[in-house]
């Protein structure tokens, strides 16, 4: 564990002194290469290192669905950037500071979204005549004057980390796979990081391979010491730690921290956890952490289909465990039958859906939101279903209590709603404190509950506050009974095809839900003068969130919001919206929020849209805001 | 370990009417369901475990409505998926005895992907499959056992279909025990309800079920007693494969291509008839059985085709959990905190 004080002054962790350091507020690095580069590993390693060292970061990594496109052409580029900042910093970057491509496609699929002065680092020995022709390059742009807005370092990668690692007596090609580590290395020098956890963690990750374990640390070494050694990096730069509230942090990613909540959840609800799932993109970590969590009472059950995996979770549920299934859209349409099920008969149950694009397949590996109204009501029937949604990686983590907190209180299932970039994303976690997590237990039906005296037990007998009907698992003797889609008469629960029961029930389940204690949502508005309203759910907080700063830099009023509880939404809400002039909803659908907040509040909402598989930009957020604010200020 | 370890003992005997709840049944006069119904009830309190223990979960299909019979703890579920929501049930608590009734159009059709796989998987169910080779609850359209050729309102020039034959089909999803019994016949029924009680894992009983009203006298040829008597065969493990009259015995031999077939017994060696072994790890003696009488029930093989017992899904679940907890405290914070964390 390195742990930084924030006092760090500029004194690299050796204790050398780089020719020049110079200091910067915030840093954004893409890592691009061939999907088998290893570029998520590059980026994941330099992430934990600007966590060590107690920078704010945030991550998108982004990669194709196929797990080997054709080696070095555009479709099987893959990349990682990350933004790392002495301040806290709300989105992984609109454009990358620096760009470290590794062959002509990483550089020609990434040059676009460079601002000029860009710091690009290439590895020249990709840059060859077969490997320029396969992205459509007539002539090396090395050579030409395409890359003249930035600053260009040629770096032979390749041939370099060969050199280096040609002791260990690994084939040329396992020794050319060692090729990120250099990068790393590298990179690690020009931001002056501390490396010893990428050595102890390449020592664990090759604990098997000592051969490969030493080639690596070798080639990590070289990147390193070619950065303090070659004359062209003059320059090495320090982002100093960021001043975040004080505690103990450690990095997580969304899926990383939805994993953790549901563990929490079990352990504070004292239930065993039951996760029924299916392998589906970008879901299936959820699934592989969970796996290793046996010791807190956490079953994992990978089933033979998505309906399965929730069926299995529902029976789970009725035994008295709290059932969680995790999936991505086309799995949560498969499911949509079981959650009506779980609806009618009233048991608890996470259904976890990491949304990507759509519709169909769409795009497994890229973000999207657009599974809100399908979550909502993509099912037969009034099959009311609360929903959340996280805002960031972190938030994953709560989100998934409070999902937990409403199914076990309410007894009803439960929709989350992350995305694949809050999924894949990471950011710094302020570790809570378990002792202070919300107590989750319940409390099983344990004696007949009949109000009519007659020793019976009536499984959907309610509490008149939550409505809740009393959960009583198999094995209770005493309280045998029967539950099932059909129909059931309130309170004894016994099947009814009465019309009035029927119409009483369906205004009953809308109530229950309706009825869920949400937390208000605040309004960030810090001069209290604004009177355009920009509101958001999932993902978009970042980028929402910066725009808005941009525009308070810029002297013009704006306030936000963001909606973690989609159902019920928030009693506060219509309060907030009727409080501002505009309302703005950026979402990476065609609107589904926009329209739910129209035709509920009466409100002019107005939405902007993009479904473009990636996260919004700040930029493109602070332009199409400050419109809407000049547009009112007129 | 048989199926019902680790499931309470009943402190108190009960009876059938311990386990009729006041549902009033409902399935149409004369409908096979009623007498697996009353075997069920009347076979449970022999099995000497708790009621409240005790779990019957269906799916959607006429036989699903069997649950709402049971004063036991039931789920009527959605069209195929109880084997899910009873693979979720007793991976968690060891102390069920859970049971699944589904029929040939929510098992095979619909569900026919759980049911194989439930199978493959060695869950502690019991899965009784009333096949009674129609839909019922929709009115009368074919099923995936219903013969080739079938008219019904939904094949007016009759069904293409290949039908499943239930026991084969369980057999190569590696299915532990795999019985077949008739409605009709209440001391085989129970007696193989039983044997599938006590076994551990998953467990397939088919069930020939007349439907009165859409596919009437399907199995009409085993209730008269001549044709029963001649197409009939009652597996017994341990015992050579011998069925018909008195006065025309038939037995089950290996030809000489390896395929089993039925020979008159006086005209064959009583030392080449088949030794039937309920016990082999091998499908495929069991499943050879199987093969011998198909859509058109001569012979109609029933009983007991496999009992073997492997190690189940849900223990070996448990079994991993238990280790992981030894090996492992349960320390959230440490959990949480994990290894790299820094300190502002
Ligand atoms: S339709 Fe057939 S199977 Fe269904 S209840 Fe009536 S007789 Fe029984």
């Amino acid at each position: 564990m390195v742990a930084t004080n924030g006092q760090r002054t500029e004194s690299d962790p050796e204790g050398q002194q780089p020719d020049t350091l110079r200091k910067v507020n915030r840093v954004v690095i893409r890592f691009a290469g061939d999907s088998g580069d290893g570029m998520q590993l590059t980026g994941d390693r330099f992430t934990s290192e600007a966590a060590a060292f107690g920078n704010d970061l945030a991550t998108l990594p982004n990669y194709p669905a196929e797990i080997r496109a054709p080696a070095g052409t555009l479709p099987g580029v893959s990349s990682f950037q990350l933004h790392f900042a002495d301040y806290d910093i709300l989105t992984p970057g609109d454009r990358p500071d620096v760009l470290v491509a590794m062959n002509p496609a990483a550089l020609k699929a990434n040059l676009g979204d460079l601002p000029a002065g860009a710091t690009v680092v290439v590895n020249t020995d990709e840059f060859t005549k077969r490997n320029l022709k396969k992205v459509g390059y007539e002539q090396s742009p090395l050579e030409t004057d395409e890359l003249e807005r930035f600053t260009v370092h040629r770096v032979a990668m390749s041939e370099l980390t060969k050199g280096a690692v040609a002791e260990t007596g690994l084939t040329r090609k396992e020794a050319e796979r060692c090729k990120n580590m250099f990068a790393l290395g590298l990179l690690s020098w020009m931001y002056h990081r501390p490396t010893d956890n990428t050595e102890r963690f390449l020592r664990e990750k090759f604990s098997g391979k000592p051969q490969v374990a030493e080639a690596n640390l070798l080639a990590f070494r070289a990147g390193w010491n070619y950065g303090e050694t070659t004359e062209s990096f003059a320059v090495a730069y320090e982002v100093e730690p960021a001043s975040l509230p004080e505690g103990t942090y450690r990095q997580v990613t969304g899926n990383l921290a939805l994993a953790y909540g549901l563990v929490a959840a079990g352990q504070r609800s004292e239930l065993p956890v039951f996760l029924g799932s299916y392998p589906i993109t970008p879901a299936s970590d959820v699934l592989h952490e969970m796996a290793k969590h046996k010791n807190f009472g956490v079953t994992t059950f990978q089933a033979e289909d998505e309906i399965a995996g929730v069926g299995a979770a529902l029976g789970a549920s009725f035994g008295g465990s709290l059932g969680v299934t995790t999936t991505s859209g086309p799995g949560l349409a498969l499911k949509s039958e079981t959650i009506g099920l779980a609806v009618a008969l009233e048991l608890p149950m996470l259904i976890c859906d990491i949304q990507r694009g759509g519709p169909s397949t769409g795009l497994p590996t890229k973000t999207e939101q657009a599974d809100l109204l399908q979550a909502l009501y993509g099912r037969n029937g009034e099959s009311p279903v609360p929903v959340l949604a996280p805002r960031s990686p972190a938030d994953c983590f709560d989100i998934a209590m409070d999902a937990a907190r409403i199914a076990l209180t309410y007894r009803t299932p439960v929709l989350l709603l992350s995305d694949g970039a809050t999924a894949n994303g990471s950011e710094p976690w302020l570790i809570p404190d378990v002792s202070e997590l919300p107590d989750l237990r319940v409390s099983f039906a344990d004696s007949p509950n009949a109000p009519d005296g007659s020793e019976e037990f009536w499984p959907y007998q309610r509490d008149p506050r939550t409505l809740a009907r009393e959960w009583a698992v198999p094995g209770t003797p005493g309280l045998e009974h029967r539950v099932g889609g059909l129909e059931k008469l309130d309170g004894k629960g016994s099947i009814s095809y009465d019309p009035d029961n029927h119409d009483a029930m369906v205004r009953l389940r809308q109530r229950r839900i309706d009825g869920i204690e949400v937390p208000d949502v605040p309004v960030e508005d810090p001069d209290g003068d604004a009177r355009v309203l920009v509101l958001g759910w999932g993902s978009s907080y970042g980028p929402i969130g910066a725009a808005c700063r941009r525009l308070r830099a810029r002297g013009m009023p704006v306030a936000q919001t963001h909606l973690r509880h989609l159902n019920p939404m928030p009693g506060n809400l219509g309060e907030v919206l009727r409080r501002y002039d505009r309302v703005v909803v950026p979402e990476m659908n065609m609107g589904q929020l926009a329209m739910l907040l129209r035709s509920r509040y009466l409100v002019d909402a107005q939405s902007y849209t993009k479904v473009a598989g990636l996260p919004f930009q700040a930029e493109e957020l602070e332009n199409v805001l400050s419109d809407v604010v000049q547009g009112v200020e007129l | 370990m048989g199926g019902l370890a680790g499931v309470p003992a009943a402190d108190e005997e009960y009876s059938a009417k311990d386990f009729t709840s006041d549902q009033e049944v409902r399935w149409c006069p004369g409908c096979g369901d009623y007498a697996v119904l009353a075997a069920v009830r009347g076979f449970l309190p022999e099995l000497g475990i708790k009621r409240e223990n005790t779990v019957f979960v269906s799916g959607i299909g006429c036989s699903a409505r069997f649950p709402y019979y049971m004063n036991t703890y039931g789920m009527h579920s959605i069209h195929g998926r109880a084997p899910t929501i009873a693979t979720g049930l007793a991976t968690t608590r060891p102390d069920l005895s859970v049971w699944v009734v589904t029929g040939d159009g929510d098992g095979l059709s619909i569900g026919g992907n759980h049911l194989i796989h439930a199978l493959r998987r060695n869950v502690n169910i019991t899965v009784l499959l009333f096949n009674n080779r129609i839909y019922g609850l929709t009115k009368g359209q074919y099923s995936p056992t219903s013969d080739q050729g079938m008219v019904t309102k939904s094949t007016p020039a009759g069904s293409l279909d290949t039908p499943f034959n239930p026991v084969s089909l369980a057999l190569g999803a590696e299915a532990g025990f795999v019985a077949r019994t008739l409605d009709s016949d209440r001391a085989h029924l129970t007696e193989t309800l039983r044997a599938a009680a006590q076994h551990r894992g998953s467990a397939l009983v088919e069930i020939y079920q007349n439907c009165p009203i859409f596919n009437d006298g399907a199995f009409d040829v085993l209730k008269d007693a001549d044709e029963k008597q001649r197409r009939l065969i009652q597996l017994r493990h341990g015992e050579p494969v011998t069925f018909g009259p008195e006065d025309e015995r038939f037995g089950v031999v290996r030809d000489e291509r390896g395929e089993l077939r039925v020979a008159k017994l006086a005209e064959v060696d009583e030392r080449d008839l088949v030794v039937h072994d309920a016990q082999r790890a091998d499908t495929s003696h069991a499943f050879a059985l199987s093969r011998l009488g198909g859509q058109d029930l001569d012979p109609t093989v029933t009983g007991v085709f496999r009992a073997v017992d492997r190690p189940t899904y849900d223990d070996q679940a448990r079994q991993q959990l238990d280790e992981a907890a030894q090996q492992r405290p349960a320390d959230l914070q440490q959990l949480l905190t994990g290894r790299d964390t820094w300190t502002i």
